[in-house]
């Protein structure tokens, strides 16, 4: 096989991986993990101007294409915000040299696990990938080994596990499916062949496959009856993980769900399966809103904003038809920018106060300006506010919603207002007022923050022409 | 296919059925391991026998894995695990074991119904195979959900994917599975290791309320 960009943003994180895991010293592993998610963005990029044929078990379309750049983009800032934030831990001795050796090579093998999952054209493949990155996470939650940490990586352990599990009983469904119409072996799994096909299956398994791929992804996007491993994850583990988990991994979950729904959409027999997602992502949206006033903890309070937000993105791809899923898009490229913004500041915030309890916080605009006012830009963007790219995508979701489906936009739009409501209330007792707790220092490296909250704001302002296309041709993609 | 190579799959695949329902009402932790590798014995009798009558030699790999690793490997493991960490060689359950049972039964009720009726264009063994691997994945599931130690609940899981491994099997012809099984293994080891390391007795299991607050994250 020659090189091309598909084996690229591979074998880099691969590669990486092995080197990390061999070397010694921090120093010099934290910007070699740069170095190798720069590598690997740069590979992605590539993917939009010349992009290899699909095989039996890689593929690169305009979707993919999308998330994997996606990925890559998140997965490089994070690179540079760990830079400081694991010296930091280092330093404070929260983490060991050997364990950020391990957190290295475990960043690079997620990375890895997360870009095969986007490309591979096997939903056997596929499914293989999702169970690595959920792996690879469970160790990263429990890295500082303290009591509360290893029972959130085990609580994610045992609920992912069975997600999985189901996502393979469905995996296994659509092969029965298939396996008639497309013949027996390797073909019967192939995404690409399956969906000129998929008209001729037998639509009573493709429903019953999709329910429980519904079910075993959905908990790994982190849908309302099936979330309950997501606050603790991204409460307990080290931030960038909490940064990636939420701004990418549940978009690679999401991202397989989706292939499903194409694959029933090309079925006129099947179920439809916007219902089902509208349903579980206004669940999602309602419950996570609430939720959100009761959190003691910051990084739980922003797990819950994840769930909200992965809520209203299922919703808008359930929903359906280009303008839905336009804007569906554009909130999961939101969101992801936004919501690893925010945790980049509450990992720095975490580190001057030295403990994630909200009660702790206060006049954080005060004490540390730059952190302060960049963590209100971030929940600003995330609650919804103009004018920024949050605003445009849950408009344009809302919008699309209204017209076609009024009460459903209510329960929506009922949803967002809760979920404002409480962001800001807690925003309140940890920016503003009387400064409260230590005020410690941090060598904090804005950059990634700012770049990341630039371009939320950028979009919502101005959207090149050029962007829209694309994001039109992929929603046209997803029916 | 001959009746007898029918015949023979199916009674497998059902004995995977019944074997379920005994870890179903197990209330100690060695009965339930000893339960579970016969568990894997019969996976692994009935993935040998689709092997064969599938001629597809790639599937005795996965047959020798349930051999090895799940009825040798794990059962042997967490039974020195058990007694390494001192874990409560009984089992608390939440569900009394009439109710367990009355459920397990609505549970492959519902999969004969769901799968018979949804199957009917697909090959009589494959349409069966599939509708007892869903029984015993449900079963796993209830396994997991009424146990509240973590050793059962990892019993639970394991027997969960051994009827994942009889889907997969049974469906001829399907790729991947050795990787798919293989992939599971790996899963499986780290549970297990995890508990060791981890230490873990009985899970989100303590009178005290105080570290159940700690865990959600309300602390004060």
């Amino acid at each position: 096989m020659t090189f091309d960009a598909l084996t690229g943003v591979l074998v880099v994180p691969a590669a990486a991986a092995a080197l990390l895991a061999a070397l010694p010293g921090y120093r010099l592993t934290a910007r070699l993990n740069v170095a190798a998610t720069t590598l690997t963005l740069l590979c992605a990029l590539s993917l939009f101007f010349k992009r290899p044929h699909a095989g039996a078990y890689l593929l690169a379309d305009d979707l993919n294409s999308t998330f994997i750049v996606l990925t890559a983009f998140v997965g490089f800032t994070t690179s540079v915000f760990s830079l400081s934030y694991i010296g930091h831990e280092l330093e404070t001795g929260r983490l060991t040299p050997p364990f950020v050796r391990f957190y290295h090579a475990m960043y690079q093998v997620l990375m890895f696990a997360m870009n095969l999952a986007l490309v591979a054209n096997n939903i056997g493949l596929m499914w293989v990938a999702i169970e690595l990155a959920t792996l690879t996470t469970v160790l990263m939650v429990g890295i500082y080994r303290t009591h509360e940490a290893l029972e959130a990586a085990w609580k994610y352990f045992i609920l992912g596990s069975v997600g999985i599990a189901l996502a393979l009983f469905g995996t296994i469904l659509v092969y029965m499916a298939a396996r008639p119409v497309v013949g027996e072996g390797l073909n019967a799994m192939v995404w690409t062949l399956l969906v000129t096909r998929a008209r001729d299956f037998d639509p009573a398994l493709l429903n019953l496959a999709f329910v429980f791929l519904l079910l075993g992804y959905g908990t790994k996007v982190g849908l309302a009856p099936l979330h309950a491993w997501l606050p603790d994850a991204h409460a307990e583990g080290p931030t960038p993980i909490s940064a990636v988990l939420s701004g990418l991994l549940l978009n690679v979950a999401l991202y397989a769900l989706l292939r499903f729904k194409m694959l029933l959409a090309a079925n006129p027999g099947a179920l439809a399966p916007g219902p089902l997602m509208v349903a579980l992502g206004l669940l999602s949206l309602v419950f996570a809103a609430f939720m959100l006033y009761r959190r003691r903890d910051i990084k739980r309070m922003f797990a819950y904003s994840s769930i909200e937000h992965m809520g209203i993105i299922t919703f808008a791809f359930g929903m359906g038809g280009p303008l839905a899923n336009f804007a569906g898009l554009l909130h999961m490229t939101m969101h992801s920018l936004t919501k690893s913004a925010i945790f980049f500041a509450v990992g720095h915030v975490a580190q001057v106060k030295n403990t994630q309890r909200i009660a702790d916080m206060g006049g954080l605009t005060e004490t540390h300006p730059v952190l302060g006012w960049g963590l209100v830009l971030g929940v600003v963007a995330i609650a919804g506010l103009p004018p920024l790219g949050i605003f445009m995508s849950e408009f344009l979701v809302v919008s699309s919603t209204f017209a076609r489906a009024p009460l459903l936009a209510m329960v929506l739009v009922f949803g967002l207002l809760i979920g404002l409501a409480g962001l800001f209330l807690r925003l309140n007792s940890i920016a503003f007022g009387e400064p409260r707790g230590p005020a410690g220092k941090t060598q904090a490296s804005y950059v990634p923050m700012f770049a990341h909250l630039a371009l939320v704001l950028i979009a919502g302002i101005y959207m090149p022409p050029a962007l829209v296309a694309w994001f039109y041709n992929v929603a046209g993609l997803l029916g | 296919m001959s009746r007898l190579d029918f015949d023979i799959a199916h009674f497998l695949a059902g004995l995977l059925v019944l074997i379920s329902f005994v870890e179903l009402y197990q209330d100690r932790l060695y009965a339930l391991l000893n339960i579970y590798a016969l568990h894997a014995l019969t996976l692994a009798a009935s993935v040998a026998w689709q092997a064969f009558i599938q001629d597809a030699p790639h599937l005795y790999v996965t047959a020798a894995i349930a051999l090895l690793f799940k009825a040798i490997v794990i059962p042997v493991s967490l039974h020195r695990i058990i007694v390494r960490l001192g874990i409560h060689r009984e089992i608390e359950k939440v569900v009394s074991v009439g109710g367990t049972m009355l459920a397990g039964m609505g549970l492959v009720a519902l999969s004969m119904v769901v799968m018979l009726r949804v199957t009917h264009g697909a090959d009589p063994l494959a349409r069966e195979d599939l509708a007892f691997a869903l029984s015993v994945v449900l079963l796993g599931l209830l396994i997991m959900v009424t146990r509240r130690n973590a050793v059962g609940q990892v019993v639970g899981f394991m027997s969960l994917e051994n009827g994942l491994v009889l889907a997969a099997t049974g469906a001829k012809g399907m790729p991947l599975v050795v990787e798919i099984s293989v992939a599971f293994s790996i899963l499986i080891a780290f549970i297990v290791i995890g508990i060791f390391l981890f230490r873990i007795r009985e899970r989100f299991d303590t009178v005290d309320i105080r570290a159940l607050d700690r865990f959600r994250g309300e602390r004060r």
